[in-house]
């Protein structure tokens, strides 16, 4: 993967809100992940078209205040480690 | 108890109990056919209904063998429509590319094929019936339809030196996951367990395979070697405890904390006909009476492992030792551990025996059991 590979979420993944959960979770065969709002965030970008350079760019204009380019390359490079997204 | 307990997250609809298939470790209760009414269409999406709005996310549609029910893909789509996450956990008899398709199109989200061995002359014989070369066909459908594909291998005495071999079929078939899963000894496969249960040197042996195949293959498929924890002296965590996480509903409507309970003759389990899901999970009897901790007695009345395995399994310390409410006997702190290092003792010592009869999940050996219950 570079920054600019379009990421995409992997077959069989879903990413969903959870009422009662209070947050998203990401579903997939025989298990699922309650993600922090931050993944929730990421992961919600994550389109297919979209690649890191293009999300960390979104995020940054989103929440100006943060400096997220480390915290989202890190979230990437283990959602791809884990198989979630490619 | 009151809504400080969080609702269900995993629904399993067992939606029938009948099976093409015979397997002697069949997690279904030894006298099924005792229960022989189904839900209808209408009830099955009234009680889907309700545990999602309970907050239940993932859905198994599991039996018997769930493709059975003719009316699966109304049940799959109505079960997408509410936002469940949809697996069809199948042996795969039943199955042909046209249902595979009529279930992608009703959103069904993932498929999990059992087989029984690598190789068909023994798959077939423990599975009661021919289905090898079926199971097969169907595995190349589901992923040429572009499902992920789980399979499932139970291990037993018998196949488990094969343990390689079976991640090479899986490797062929393209799988995604693989589950090894060694064989859980409730019901029938209690009733097995002198045919079923391998020796400690076969474990061993299968485990280093596993870990040398998930190293190997890792970026192909996930392998998930689940030990059978007769070999093991901390009790599994099972079911993350009693009424926590997980719903079973039987095919007659019964809500069951797991798929064992059923034996347990002393508990009430209520029916989805008679009372509402929400009143099952916050308020029953048989939901409540091994939640949390007060139940216990020792030693895992005081015991630091409570809050991390919760005593164990409920069943298992029910079928080992006649009550649930003592320690797993697969805990070495439980003073009934002789009955688990008794079994292992003579798996270990047992010769190739095929005298040893095994008795498979069929409608007649159930009545024996319903019998042997009533007498």
């Amino acid at each position: 993967m570079t920054e600019n590979t379009p990421l995409k979420i992997n077959t069989g993944f879903r990413l969903q809100w959870e009422p009662a959960q209070e947050s998203h979770v990401l579903l997939y065969p025989e298990g699922m992940v309650k993600l922090s709002s931050a993944a929730a965030e990421i992961l919600g970008l994550v389109d297919g078209q979209r690649s890191l350079i293009d999300i960390t760019h979104l995020l940054s204009e989103k929440f100006p205040e943060a400096d997220l380019a480390e915290d989202v390359k890190e979230f990437v490079e283990v959602a791809i480690t884990k198989g979630w997204i490619s | 108890m009151s809504k400080d307990i969080d609702g269900p997250r995993w629904l399993l609809a067992e939606l029938t109990y009948k099976c093409p298939l015979q397997c002697p470790y069949c997690s279904n209760p030894t006298d099924y056919t005792k229960y022989s009414s189904e839900l209808t269409t209408s009830e099955w999406i009234s009680t889907m209904r309700q545990a999602r709005d309970l907050g239940a996310v993932q859905l198994g549609f599991s039996g018997g063998e769930p493709l059975v029910r003719t009316d699966l893909e109304q049940l799959v789509e109505a079960a997408r429509e509410m936002g469940f996450y949809t697996n069809l956990i199948t042996s795969g008899v039943g199955m042909d590319a046209e249902r595979v398709a009529r279930l992608k199109q009703a959103g069904l989200d993932h498929i999990q094929i059992s087989f029984q061995a690598s190789d068909e002359v023994l798959n077939d014989r423990f599975a009661g019936t021919r289905a090898f070369q079926h199971k097969k066909e169907m595995a190349r459908e589901v992923k040429a339809q572009g499902y992920p594909m789980v399979l499932n291998f139970v291990l037993y005495r018998d196949n488990i030196d094969r343990v390689e071999e079976i991640m090479d079929l899986a490797l062929e078939l393209e799988a995604d996951q693989v589950e090894l899963a060694n064989t859980q000894y409730y019901g029938w496969a209690l009733h097995n367990r002198e045919v079923l249960l391998p020796t400690k040197d076969q474990l061993v042996r299968a485990r280093a395979s596993a870990e040398r195949y998930q190293d190997e293959y890792k970026d192909q498929c996930r392998f998930i070697y689940v030990i059978p924890d007769y070999y093991e002296t901390r009790p599994k965590a099972c079911m993350s405890g009693w009424g926590k996480i997980f719903l079973n509903i039987a095919p007659d409507g019964s809500a069951l904390p797991c798929q064992g309970a059923r034996q347990m003759a002393h508990i009430d389990f209520p029916n989805v006909r008679d009372v509402s899901l929400e009143d099952i999970w916050f308020g029953s009897d048989a939901f409540n009476v091994y939640r949390g901790e007060s139940w216990m007695r020792d030693p895992c009345r005081t015991c630091d492992h409570r809050h991390e395995d919760f005593g164990g399994c409920r069943c298992q310390a029910y079928q080992l030792t006649g009550d649930a409410r003592n320690a797993d006997p697969v805990c070495s702190l439980s003073p009934d551990h002789k009955k688990i290092t008794q079994a292992v003792t003579m798996a270990q010592n047992q010769q190739p025996d095929n005298s040893v009869k095994v008795a498979f999940r069929n409608p007649k050996n159930s009545k024996l059991f319903e019998r042997s219950e009533a007498g």
